[in-house]
């Protein structure tokens, strides 16, 4: 059971503002459900810019919807420059403090209030698209916000920055870039680059082949035992492009499927630089 | 504000005929069972008594029982042990849905060097036999199965897979640690070779468990040391948990029939009612083959941890199949690999009872768990929008 502050728990328990809003100025989104948490922030804003109401819909745990409820109460009464101004770490403290391991909750406050406010200046499609390049493919986790949680929280460690954003709490293949990250932000050293694996001479065409050997002989199969399936669509270079089928197009998790279990093989097998992405039809 | 325990599975309560049993041990009779003095040595009758009644429970004879501190101890012992006797060969088959206390050791094994095949479950939580069976090598040194899973409560059909796994000449482990006290177990009808139990999942106390090792079978020890357990097990007799393991394991063997009537009957009016009340709740596992205390239920659009505070505010413990700490907000092993969607998973709870369990406390449950989980709805983002909320967990 979670340390929780008497603050987080009456939040949790008795959430202020929670619901959608009928008619709201704007609305702001983050996370997905396979992520394990979202948020969906509504806000009314007068024509001088201040917000008149916010409330909150949060798929999450406690520390989640308590982090939804007190970032609404902060917001009310706030105009738009104000609010632009709340940190995570402001919500986190409005609450007594979050366990280390659930400081994502209060990132997650901050984000969908950011996006909210984005549209609100109409910066942001309809359909947000993240900031950044993404470095956490599990978690869908920016550079820019992983530069933005170092600085604001002072994060000195990789399992911070995990706590903070979840980039890093999946498969751990971004952890190298986490640290490069986090030393080009702090001004340090970056950690030293492991040695790079060596590199077999292919020609394209023995690539080609090499490549398609594999799908077919090795991941194809082990993906139909869970009823998913896999098309090699093209080949350019070191980017090989698939597409997934059956059970695993449009699932959540098949970008885990392409980086740890295509990817990791084509390397070993083939070509240590291969890069695979997915073409989603 | 009274506690509702419906966590059985993670653990149970002492019962108090157990506790009464132990109490001697730590109090007056706290000779170190190995003394060449009476007082000492005395205890022995009783570690003696405890392996009978032990051996009993379980249809084997007590010289087949070597006393642990726990499951995970028992399910290391026999794995190593397999492994270690047989060095010439260097596959292990498991299943995906093993607890950590064998998962993690197939893990240990293959960064050793070994193979290990994980074999697959169906959406219902169960094992397809065939696959076992192609799945066994003239290099296999032990197949590793539980006998039931402690999230969903499913059944391996183990007697099944004792006879291909023995007619092979291969090894066989299971982990009983959810079934021990919940079903009749016969060793003489079973053909497993190694057994593990754990004394605090039938009314017994924490850190104490047994290992079934069949006469005949080849055996490693995990602990070296002093000469207990005929040397098997090193280390002082924890003589108070043995007592109670005795203890409890006879009263677990003579609660068999009420776990199979009285408990299952609670733990279905308690599911049947949750589903007829709650939309959207889909069962975890194969509602045939399963324990009779145990049941996952998924709630769709809302997630477990929100569930259980909340159940807790009303004193009630069960659990949650989401293990929610930093990066790893994802549905449990077990749930993924029964496939069982991100919609569903995020939401699972699970309730296990035990011979304490009252008509009472259940009739709390189905009282308050409703409102709960339409308080949780109402927040969240993806109620009624199949759309945002679809995915798979493949
Ligand atoms: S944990 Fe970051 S890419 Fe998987």
């Amino acid at each position: 059971m979670w340390d929780y502050t008497d603050k987080v728990r009456d939040h949790f328990l008795n959430p202020r503002n929670a619901g959608p809003m009928d008619d709201p100025t704007v609305v702001g989104e983050v996370g997905s459900l396979a992520c394990g948490d979202a948020l969906k922030l509504f806000l009314k804003i007068d024509d001088t810019g201040r917000i008149t109401d916010a409330t909150f819909q949060t798929f999450g745990c406690a520390s989640a919807i308590a982090s939804s409820s007190v970032l609404t109460e902060l917001l009310k009464g706030k105009t738009v420059d104000e609010a632009a101004a709340i940190t995570n770490k402001e919500i986190a403290m409005e609450l007594g403090g979050l366990p280390r391991e659930k400081m994502h909750c209060s990132v997650m406050g901050q984000e969908a209030l950011e996006s909210a406010l984005k549209r609100f200046r109409g910066e942001l499609e309809p359909l947000v698209k993240p900031e950044g390049e993404i470095v956490c493919k599990c978690f869908g986790v920016t550079d820019v916000q992983i530069r933005r949680a170092i600085t604001e929280n002072d994060l000195t460690t990789v399992e911070e920055i995990t706590d903070y954003t979840k980039a890093g709490g999946g498969c751990g293949e971004c952890v190298l870039d986490l640290e490069r990250i986090l030393a080009e932000t702090r001004g340090t050293e970056p950690a030293k680059p492991k040695p790079a694996a060596p590199k077999r001479k292919l020609t394209n065409l023995q690539r080609m082949q090499l490549v398609t050997k594999v799908i077919d002989e090795e991941i194809r199969p082990s993906l139909k035992k869970d009823r998913g399936d896999i098309e090699l669509l093209d080949i350019e270079g070191a980017k090989v492009l698939v597409s997934m089928r059956g059970a695993c197009s449009g699932c959540p998790s098949s970008q885990l499927t392409i980086k740890e279990l295509v990817q990791r093989r084509l390397r070993d097998a083939v070509d240590p630089d291969i890069i695979v992405e997915e073409v989603r039809s | 504000m009274t506690v509702i325990y419906l966590d059985n599975n993670a653990t149970t309560r002492v019962a108090p005929e157990v506790l009464e049993a132990m109490l001697p041990f730590l109090r007056e009779a706290y000779g170190n069972a190995s003394s060449m003095h009476g007082f000492g040595g005395n205890v022995g009758k009783f570690i003696s008594e405890a392996r009978e009644r032990t051996a009993q429970g379980l249809g084997c004879s007590p010289e087949e029982i070597i006393f642990t501190s726990c499951g995970t101890e028992s399910d290391n012992t026999a794995i190593f042990s397999a492994v270690r006797s047989q060095p010439e060969k260097r596959h292990v088959v498991t299943t995906r849905v093993e607890h950590p206390a064998v998962l993690n050791v197939a893990s240990h094994l293959e960064i050793a060097g070994y193979e290990v095949t994980h074999l697959k479950v169906d959406e219902l939580g169960r094992l397809d036999v065939q696959e076992l069976e192609d799945s066994l090598r003239p290099d296999t040194a032990l197949v590793s199965i539980m006998h039931a899973n402690n999230e969903n409560g499913v059944i391996f059909p183990l007697e099944r897979i004792a006879e291909i796994v023995k007619s092979r000449g291969i090894l066989l482990h299971t982990d009983a640690v959810q079934t021990v006290g919940k079903l009749p177990i016969d060793l003489q009808k079973l053909a497993v070779d190694f057994l593990a139990l754990s004394a605090h999942k039938v009314h017994g106390p924490k850190g104490m468990g047994a290992l079934f090792v069949r006469r005949g079978v080849p055996f490693r020890p995990f602990m070296l040391g002093g000469h207990q357990e005929k040397g098997r097990r090193a280390g002082t007799e924890n003589v108070a948990g043995i007592v109670a393991l005795g203890k409890a394991m006879e009263m677990a063997a003579a609660g068999i029939d009420e776990e199979n009537s009285r408990v299952k009957a609670l733990r279905d009016r308690l599911e049947q009612g949750i589903m007829d009340t709650v939309p959207d709740v889909r069962r975890n596992g194969d509602p045939e083959s399963r324990l009779p205390n145990t049941t996952s239920l998924a709630f769709k659009y809302i997630e477990g941890e929100s569930i259980l505070l909340m159940l807790d505010q009303h004193g009630i413990c069960a659990s949650s199949g989401s293990a929610c700490t930093s990066g790893s907000l994802e549905p449990s092993h077990v749930l993924r690999a029964m496939g069982v969607p991100f919609t569903f998973a995020h939401g699972s709870i699970r309730f296990s009872l035990s011979r304490y369990t009252t008509d009472e406390e259940i009739d709390l449950v189905l009282r308050e768990l409703p409102g709960i989980v339409s308080r949780l709805r109402a927040m969240s983002p993806f109620t009624g929008n199949d759309e945002t909320a679809a995915g798979c967990a493949c």
